[in-house]
């Protein structure tokens, strides 16, 4: 089992409580789903337990069978290999595997067993098979091959095949399974009829079912072929489905074909669904990423009617917030997202606060100069970080539980790294909404938007109150760095690349509305990667930004409009 | 003399008009009569950089008519810009005939080198000059003919306009850096040979090119000054200044912003049918929104609504960029980025704004002077 997946269970399990907290939770509860946002972030160390070793009751015996195969007799070895089977230690299976390969030795002097692995023009380098050690290296004289014959080659392929099959753990023994699919082995095929029949665990038996079914297509009796066919019936494996096309090819009998026909469609069927599925999971995964950078820009764009072109800039700065840190705790790659988090916030936020402060504060009520100050801005943090850092693009590792994948069903894998982002999407997004709905911040960054003049004389310090809305929109921008630098190149252009998607998606969703923003994200998002397959990524763009600009042109205060007096200007 | 009444009152307008005629005189002189030891001579590399500054003069007039005199701040006109320069790079091209690598007499290089058999429709008639030169004035009016019509009659304002004309601008990159559209993809079109028979490395098709350049800023000057000092003019100021009550005058405002707002995209095609034969070269970056920022910028370093300043702003600036990105690379965008926020913040005129104050100030002490006297 991945090593990421508790991570996972973490995540998901919080996200319910949260949503639950959303509908019907009251006043201050959101400080306790911090709380457990915290157990979350905690929660992460617990994931890398050791794997158990399996108990090595029969060492002697086993290393009693194994010295045994230094005999000249094929019988003897024969019955030691047996036996050595037999015993079920961890250590048979790569030995017998060995000796199968014609890489299991034993040395002159004192007949050790021993794995070798060439070294230099004429050595070998030496590893006891028993204990492991390495033993230095030697001359090819100085040790002698075990040998075997053909009779002993098929006991042995059988031995291996129910050794794995035997294995005490589930998760070994579903592997040892999936290894088997589309072996047409008669000995293997028979160990995996044999632990078929008493195997308890759904999966592996399922998987045991597969194997022995791929290889009764080929049996004479037409009936044994309809109940193998039965079997792989929309099996998502794709040798069962490459066997049943071969099937397809020479099989005469009608009724077979026929049947091979249904469960080739059934096959086809269920892999259109997970390619949907697929479509779907990455287009919420590009969504998620388009809400992550666009959210920060609803807040100071929707929220304050100030156009932040410097927004992408600080999405850069949270992405490169993330390689310091990783480059501050060398070897802690795995822990070091959770600290970016936090401290991407912060620095952008800090940044945010900052130009708020020194310069988008003389130009309220001017929005479109807002934004030739914000692009002089982002300007200049795209020099500072390339004279500072590096002009190159800089390196962000992925930590271990990032990698991998989620395997839904045989034909379906969903990436960590985009499944974490977007539930971390969605977190961010709940979070700002408790912020901007639960908090006495919240209540009068909506305030003075709605009404400054207002806000003002009921004595909401409205410098304030902009200052640490742009900080926190600067903040999440921050986030949405970190999240991006787990997907794409970190440099000092990464920003530009992202702000007039977010314009789009904030323009699309409609100003001041953050479920606007979290929709028209997910759309923009589910819909670029619809078209893909058909019209290509670029055309796919190009006519997602053709339909917004028509778009506009129907709703011009996009999807989910503001209503009331702050509408009007 | 009624060709002149546009420029009545413009002192401003007036001086820029002579420096221009002084340098359309003095520049060809200098370059072809003065000897090249000569401190006095004027390099070909000097004249066409001069000649490239007075076609982003001209682009930043466009732009300074429709955001100084109508409100819209247009962050796509790189877009008209571009497609007006496409389009005379896709006369040059047809012009290059069999002295391309491939040696194709038809086709470009660069289609041959995709294996295209035939040309495209939308390349037939480039090799005549006169459709060529009504396609670059036609493409980049009719888009923002239709872009005006859909989005002034459903009354996109502000904000909004901005940003959707930015999105068109950069949905028409992403699609020129696309090697099926046939303009070339990322490469652009390049190579050229010459304009009109005549050599375009030689200094006399420069000389005549900087000349166009100064003739076409003088005479879209001339028109944008014609069209503000009209009665279009002053209802588009009104437009600008309280849309809904001139609506409710009864003035269709759509149709009077329709109308300068695909002008102005028409001069921004000339402009950029003058650049490409200077530079040598277009491609799809010329697409990129930064740069109709940029130019925006331009604009508001010389002052909004002066249509001269347009022309300083576009100068300085890009004079600065010469200098700058040649000396110290490193400090341009440090230099450019503070001067957007020290010119927004500090000085919303622009350079026209602060000259007009300081006019105003030296006559100020007089009238107190006299008035103590």
């Amino acid at each position: 089992m991945p090593v990421g997946f508790p991570f996972l269970r973490f995540l998901v399990r919080s996200i319910k409580i949260m949503s639950r907290f959303g509908v019907g939770g009251s006043g201050r509860k959101w400080v306790r789903m911090l709380g457990l946002l915290l157990l979350l972030i905690t929660a992460t160390s617990s994931t890398a337990t050791p794997k158990a070793e399996p108990a090595t009751v029969l060492a002697a015996a086993f290393n009693e069978q194994v010295s045994r195969l230094t005999d000249r007799s094929f019988k003897v070895k024969e019955a030691a290999a047996q036996a050595i089977a037999e015993t079920g230690d961890a250590r048979a299976i790569p030995l017998l595997k060995a000796l199968l390969a014609g890489d299991l030795y034993y040395r002159k002097d004192d007949d050790r067993i021993v794995y070798v692995a060439p070294a230099g023009s004429r050595g070998w380098t030496l590893t006891d098979a028993l204990s492991g050690e390495a033993l230095g290296e030697v001359g090819r004289r100085d040790v002698r091959k075990i040998t075997v014959n053909n009779r002993m080659r098929s006991a042995l392929r059988t031995s291996i095949a129910a050794l794995t099959l035997a294995s005490p753990d589930p998760a070994l023994r579903l592997r040892a399974a999936r290894e088997m699919i589309g072996s047409d082995d008669p000995l293997v095929i028979n160990a995996v009829r044999t632990q078929l029949a008493v195997e308890d665990d759904k999966p592996v038996a399922d998987a045991l079912a597969l194997v022995v079914a791929i290889a009764d297509l080929k049996q004479p009796e037409a009936e044994s072929r309809l109940a193998a066919i039965e079997v792989l019936h929309g099996n998502l494996y794709p040798q069962a489905r490459n066997a049943l096309n071969a099937l397809l090819e020479s099989e005469q009998n009608s009724r077979v074909l026929a049947a091979t026909k249904a469960a080739l469609d059934a096959i086809d069927r269920k892999r259109q669904l997970n390619s949907s599925i697929e479509t779907l999971f990455f287009g919420l995964s590009l969504g998620s990423v388009l809400v992550l950078a666009a959210i920060g820009l609803a807040i100071t764009f929707g929220v304050m009617g100030v156009i932040n072109m410097a927004h992408g800039e600080l999405i850069m700065i949270g992405a490169y917030t993330t390689y310091l840190v990783q480059q501050a705790m060398p070897g802690l790659t795995d822990w070091s997202l959770l600290v970016a988090v936090p401290a991407a916030f912060l620095v952008s936020g800090a940044f945010g606060v900052a130009i708020e402060r020194t310069v988008i504060r003389f130009l309220y009520g001017r929005p479109l100069e807002t934004l030739l100050a914000t692009f002089g801005i982002s300007l200049i943090l795209q020099q500072l970080v390339r004279t500072t850092i590096s002009a190159q693009n800089v390196v962000v590792q992925n930590p271990s539980w990032m990698s991998g994948s989620l395997q839904l069903n045989p034909g379906l894998a969903l990436t960590y790294n985009r499944l974490y982002i977007l539930i971390f999407g969605l977190i961010v997004f709940a979070l700002l909404l408790l912020v901007l709905k639960r908090t006495a911040l919240g209540l009068q960054v909506r305030a003075v938007s709605q009404n400054r003049a207002m806000a003002r004389a009921m004595g909401v310090r409205s410098a304030r109150v902009d200052a640490l809305t742009f900080g926190l929109g600067a903040g999440i921008a921050g986030i949405a760095g970190v999240a991006l630098s787990q997907l794409t190149n970190v440099g000092p252009n990464m920003g530009q690349a992202y702000i007039i998607d977010s314009f789009m998606v904030v323009v699309f969703g409609g100003v001041g509305n953050l479920w606007g923003t979290l929709i028209a994200g997910m759309t923009l998002g589910v819909a670029n990667k619809l078209m893909e397959p058909w019209a290509g990524a670029v055309l796919a763009k190009i006519m997602v930004l053709v339909f917004i600009i028509l778009f506009i042109q129907k709703r011009p205060r996009g999807l989910f409009p503001q209503r009331g007096r702050a509408a009007a200007d | 003399m009624g060709l002149l009444q546009p420029l009545k009152g413009d002192t401003g307008g007036q001086i820029m008009l002579a420096v221009l005629a002084v340098i359309a005189i003095l520049v060809p002189i200098l370059n072809l009569l003065v000897p090249e030891g000569s401190p006095l001579h004027v390099s070909t590399f000097t004249v066409t950089l001069l000649g490239k500054y007075l076609t982003y003069a001209l682009l930043a007039v466009a732009v300074d008519l429709v955001w100084g005199y109508l409100g819209i701040l247009s962050l796509g006109h790189g877009a008209f810009f571009a497609l007006g320069g496409y389009a005379m790079g896709m006369y040059l091209m047809r012009q290059i005939g069999d002295r391309g690598v491939y040696g194709d007499p038809v086709l470009p290089d660069f289609m041959v080198f995709l294996d295209w058999q035939q040309l495209p429709w939308f390349w037939q008639g480039f090799d005549q000059f006169w459709y060529a030169a009504l396609m670059i004035l036609l493409v980049p009016g009719l888009l923002a003919f239709v872009f005006g019509w859909l989005a002034f009659r459903s009354r996109v304002t502000g904000v909004y306009l901005s940003i959707i004309t930015q999105a068109l601008t950069y949905a028409l990159m992403l699609a020129f850096f696309r090697n099926e559209m046939g303009f070339g993809g990322n490469n652009g079109l390049t190579d050229f040979k010459e304009l009109l028979g005549f050599d375009l490395q030689s200094d006399g098709t420069r000389i005549g090119l900087f000349i166009a350049s100064v003739l076409a800023l003088a005479l879209g000057y001339w028109a944008c000054r014609w069209i503000v000092t009209s009665k279009l003019g002053r209802v588009a100021v009104a437009v600008r200044d309280a849309e809904s009550r001139v609506r409710f005058i009864g003035y269709r405002v759509d149709r009077v912003k329709l109308a300068i707002w695909t002008f102005s995209a028409a001069l921004a095609g000339m402009a950029g049918a003058l650049y490409v034969p200077q530079v040598g070269i277009i491609n799809p970056g010329e697409f990129s929104p930064l740069n109709s920022i940029e130019l925006v910028f331009w604009v508001a370093i010389g002052g909004r609504a002066t249509l001269y300043g347009a022309v300083i702003g576009a100068v300085l600036v890009n004079y600065g960029k010469t200098v700058f990105t040649g000396a110290f690379p490193e400090a341009w965008l440090f230099v450019l980025g503070g001067l957007f926020v020290l010119v927004t913040v500090f000085l919303p005129t622009g350079i026209a704004g602060l000259l007009k104050t300081l006019k105003r100030r030296r006559a100020e002490p007089k009238t107190i002077q006299e008035a103590s006297a």
